[in-house]
């Protein structure tokens, strides 16, 4: 019982750990709680189930379905991609030198907007991606893991990693963690700001997208209402981990996870939602700055 | 070379810059998967000519825009005499007296509607507008008023006015006990903390089924009576609602101009200098958020008595949205505006019945459009900097 919420925990961690780099990335740079990056995800999860369905009907995933998952994968990225750096270009770019809630109230309007865009092109009613995998698995130290879940755990896991080395050791990385540091500064050695902001939001969306598709694939549902849920979850996660944190956002995501999936099995189901608000503020009145992330004195005055 | 660095590259209309094609087309593909290649092509056609068109308008509007801003300068400073004003006061409130005597049922619906958003919107507005500390949560306060009254009249029996003092202090309190812990953030991360009470509300209330019927909601709630008069007739209940409205605009009106409106307004313009001269700024902050909390628990306990009927439903973050749209659309600060903005958003969707479909998409590119062209609001005041 206890390995088998330990599992499940993991998987929707996992999740919630690829959805929260968003957040930290774009908190990271430009100090905005980027309240669009859960629709992203929602729109990742649609994206995912459209791009699923055209290659169903040309009859590829009749053909080979690895290829198809992985085209659609690669394609419901691009697409997220494209559509966190549109939002960054309409609806924070001309805010940034704006006093800091802008932003925030931008984005949720951006927010508002998805949702509503989406619920009117794809309709109000749940959509339902294919049962791919199905029950099939293995027993691990006395839990079941599904194939589907071993799949998610494993791709989070792989693009934690490459996140982190991407961050660590790239060129565009290195000018990412200057400009998080001192925007200012970053420019004047040459850094072109406007590149970081863009590819920073590029990232995280396609992340996101990842994300999104990965939890289509698993509860097998999709609703346009998803993201808000979900965006409020990661950005716990981040929080948890503090915020700006990479390494902080994949713990806080993971902790996320197991705590949701006890306290859902030893506590109570219905407040399966409550809990993640519950450690976000018990997390900002004991620990602003979060388990990892530096106590720095700006960061929440 | 002066020249050269002086000249400033405006970012707002970037969109604007680059070519319309290009920017339609790219809308176009990202629109594609959602609705098909029909769709697509037609957004398509309908963007280019729109940016070409706009492109060739915006030198007009620009200059249209000055002129405007002449316009609203002059608007602004134009002083009223006391007479005119007086006048137009008085007229005002008696075609308000008068209202049910002409108007059928449905628009005094609306109106007693847009009476209780007034109060909730005014309340807000202490609290965004005058204080400047961004609450997502507000609906968590308007849905205590309205259970506590709900619970306490279904449950015990109890009447709407011993009942009311009672909703009301409650949210006070509740708004208390939130300021208490969540003031020592600031910004950003007390809007969050807001939403997240928001939720648990409404959480709470969905869940804990034998107290509040959970999703199901509660039925069955008396309306006020007052010396053998019942509320429930419409046309009272219009006057109950007035007479609340207008009791909350003089109210909030006295305390805006008063020493501690004085003060909120000192801690939203620069938090550091005015705990310099001396405000007690945590205090003021908590002030502000039991005394917006007060309205909100008025209000809801208005909707409660209205409706008869409550339900975890009327309470989403959505509502909380539309409340924070209606203090800055009208102007974040302004009494006058914030009573304007709230009108707008209650009868807006009412008239565009048709188009309710896309209510809350134009809501959201609202927002977006008023942070990015008019951060103060349609009719906003001075100088009101949402500050973190």
């Amino acid at each position: 019982m206890l390995a088998q919420q330990i599992i499940n925990g993991l998987t929707l961690g996992g999740v919630y750990a690829i959805i929260a780099l968003g957040y930290t990335m774009v908190y990271g740079i430009l100090e905005l709680i980027n309240f669009a990056h859960g629709e992203i995800y929602m729109l990742g999860a649609y994206a995912g189930i459209i791009f699923f369905g055209l290659f169903t009907a040309i009859g590829l995933t009749s053909y080979s379905l690895p290829l198809s998952i992985v085209l659609t994968l690669i394609l419901s990225i691009i697409f997220c991609s494209s559509y966190g750096f549109t939002i960054e270009k309409i609806a924070y770019k001309p805010l940034r030198k704006a006093p800091r809630l802008s932003p925030l109230i931008s984005a949720i309007g951006v927010s508002i907007f998805l949702q509503n865009y989406v619920m009117l092109t794809q309709g109000a009613t749940d959509r339902v991606f294919p049962y791919l995998f199905g029950a099939a698995g293995f027993d691990f130290i006395g839990a079941r893991v599904t194939y589907l879940q071993s799949f998610i755990i494993a791709i989070s896991a792989l693009l934690m990693l490459s996140l982190h080395f991407f961050v660590a050791r790239t060129m565009i990385g290195k000018a990412m963690r200057a400009v998080a540091q001192d925007r200012v500064m970053a420019s004047l050695v040459g850094i072109n700001i406007d590149t970081v902001i863009s590819t920073t939001f590029v990232i995280g969306s396609g992340l996101a997208a990842v994300a999104g598709m990965m939890v289509a694939m698993y509860y097998g549902l999709v609703n346009y209402s998803i993201g808000y849920i979900a965006g409020i979850k990661a950005f716990t996660a981040a929080v948890l981990g503090g915020i700006g944190s990479i390494p902080g956002a994949m713990f806080g995501g993971i902790v996320l996870g197991l705590v949701e999936a006890m306290g859902a099995a030893y506590i109570s189901s219905e407040y399966k939602d409550a809990y993640a608000f519950v450690i976000l503020i018990i997390i900002l009145l004991i620990k602003p700055a979060g388990l990892f992330g530096k106590s720095t004195e700006d960061r929440y005055k | 070379m002066a020249g050269n660095e002086l000249r400033v590259t405006s970012s707002k209309n970037s969109i604007f810059k680059a070519r319309p094609i290009l920017v339609a087309l790219w809308f176009s593909i990202l629109f594609l998967p959602f609705k098909g290649a029909k769709a697509a092509l037609i957004l398509f056609v309908v963007l280019s000519t729109s940016i070409v068109l706009s492109r060739s308008l915006l030198s007009y509007a620009k200059s249209l825009r000055e002129k405007g801003q002449a316009v609203s300068n002059r608007i602004r400073t134009i002083k009223l005499s006391t007479r005119s004003l007086f006048v137009a006061r008085y007229s005002l409130l008696l075609i308000l007296i008068a209202l049910p005597f002409f108007v059928r049922d449905y628009l005094l619906d609306i109106a007693i509607l847009t009476g209780i958003y007034i109060i909730l919107a005014l309340g807000l507005n202490v609290v965004v507008g005058f204080t400047g500390l961004l609450n997502l949560g507000f609906v968590a306060f308007y849905a205590i008023g309205a259970y506590t009254y709900a619970l306490l009249n279904t449950a015990l029996g109890i009447g709407f006015w011993p009942s009311l003092p009672l909703s009301v202090g409650l949210t006070a309190l509740s708004g208390f006990v939130l300021a208490v812990p969540a003031l020592r953030l600031r910004g950003d991360y007390l809007a969050i903390v807001t939403l997240g009470f928001g939720e648990i509300v409404r959480l709470v209330l969905n869940n804990w089924d034998s107290l509040t019927k959970g999703p199901n909601g509660i039925s069955g709630i008396e309306p006020p009576y007052l010396m053998g008069i019942s509320f429930w007739r419409l046309s009272n209940y219009y006057y109950l609602i007035l007479i609340f409205a207008l009791l909350t605009i003089v109210i909030i009106k006295r305390v805006y101009s008063s020493r501690i409106g004085r003060a909120w307004i000192a801690i939203r313009e620069d938090e550091i200098a005015s705990s310099a001269i001396g405000i007690n700024t945590p205090m003021y902050k908590l002030y502000a958020f039991a005394f917006g909390a007060f309205w909100a628990g008025l209000a809801g306990a208005l909707f409660a008595g209205k409706m008869q009927f409550v339900s975890p439903e009327s309470f989403t973050f959505m509502e909380s949205v539309l409340i924070l749209c209606m203090v800055i659309l009208g102007g974040l600060g302004s009494i006058p505006g914030v009573i304007l903005g709230a009108i707008i958003l209650v009868i807006l969707p009412e008239v565009l019945r048709e188009f309710q479909l896309y209510r809350m998409l134009a809501l959201g590119s609202g927002l977006v459009l008023l942070m990015i062209f008019r951060p103060r609001g349609l009719f906003g005041g001075k100088s009101v900097s949402l500050r973190s």
